[in-house]
């Protein structure tokens, strides 16, 4: 993962470099993807329009970014746009309960994960690797330790370390306590 | 719940797109050029319109740009009706 800040991905973007604006798709792929798909409960073929077209926008409309720091908000109301702009394509009769009737309420949520992924993307690249198999891929342990070429029986103590390293990211300086996250981890064979 | 359990839920609110999906996005600046040249030709040459929307890919071909699938997709997005 690219570690510059959202400004200095969106100055270099303007400047035209190919391996910065792959750095805010990455950064941002997750966050459009549940915008469209979990906040406005998109389906395949329309989220997968969406999520296109919200890129295409960015691309096309980055230079009237004032500030390159409000990236992410812009970029949520960019996907904002074109998920209702695929609702209303789709044609389709929208049920009440699809309905984003606190959309805020998700966004707010979605920034807070937002948060969490920028500080996985500070730990080091196996409690990354690890962290992001288990919880975000949802990879079962004998999955990881195929993949990762570890012993089954380590992947949960590695899981509930990284998730501890995690944890101190989010919260520099809290002090080291005993924690019980390993019952949590235990859940998924 | 530990605030560990938090975080893992917080970590399953934004699983990852299909590959592909981000992919196309990445390759966005790399054929806009192309898509460029493309629709504009499709907005002042109604035959041509007619070929791309019978056989984008042959159309494509003929034209001398390959038809990736992220160069299918796009125009296809932009001449559906």
């Amino acid at each position: 993962m690219d570690a510059a800040s959202d400004a200095e991905l969106v100055a270099r973007c303007r400047a035209g470099d190919q391996a910065a604006w792959e750095a805010l798709v990455d950064r941002y792929s997750r966050y459009v993807h549940a915008i469209v798909s979990r906040v406005y409960h998109l389906e395949s073929h329309d989220a997968e329009d969406a999520f296109q077209d919200v890129f295409t926008r960015v691309f096309e409309r980055l230079d009237t970014l004032r500030d390159g720091s409000a990236l992410r908000p812009w970029i949520a109301q960019t996907a904002r746009n074109c998920a209702v702009d695929a609702l209303r394509r789709s044609g389709r009769e929208v049920p009440v309960g699809e309905v984003p009737d606190a959309p805020d309420e998700g966004l707010a949520r979605l920034d807070e994960a937002m948060t969490v992924h920028a500080a996985l993307d500070r730990l080091s690249p196996d409690c990354h690797e690890i962290l992001d198999r288990f919880f975000c891929r949802d990879e079962s342990y004998r999955t990881i330790g195929s993949e990762l070429e570890l012993p089954a029986g380590t992947i949960a103590s590695r899981i509930a370390r990284c998730l501890t390293r995690l944890r101190d990211a989010l919260e520099p300086g809290r002090k080291q306590q005993a924690t019980t996250s390993g019952e949590k981890v235990e859940e998924r064979r | 719940m530990t605030p560990e359990e938090q975080i893992a839920e917080l970590m399953r609110e934004l699983p990852a797109p299909p590959v592909g999906w981000i992919e196309a996005a990445k390759e966005l600046p790399t054929v806009r050029r192309e898509l460029d040249t493309i629709l504009e030709r499709i907005e002042r040459d109604e035959r041509f319109r007619e070929l791309v929307v019978a056989d984008l890919e042959a159309t494509l071909r003929a034209e001398g740009v390959e038809p990736t699938p992220v160069v299918v997709a796009h125009l296809r997005r932009h001449i559906a009706p």
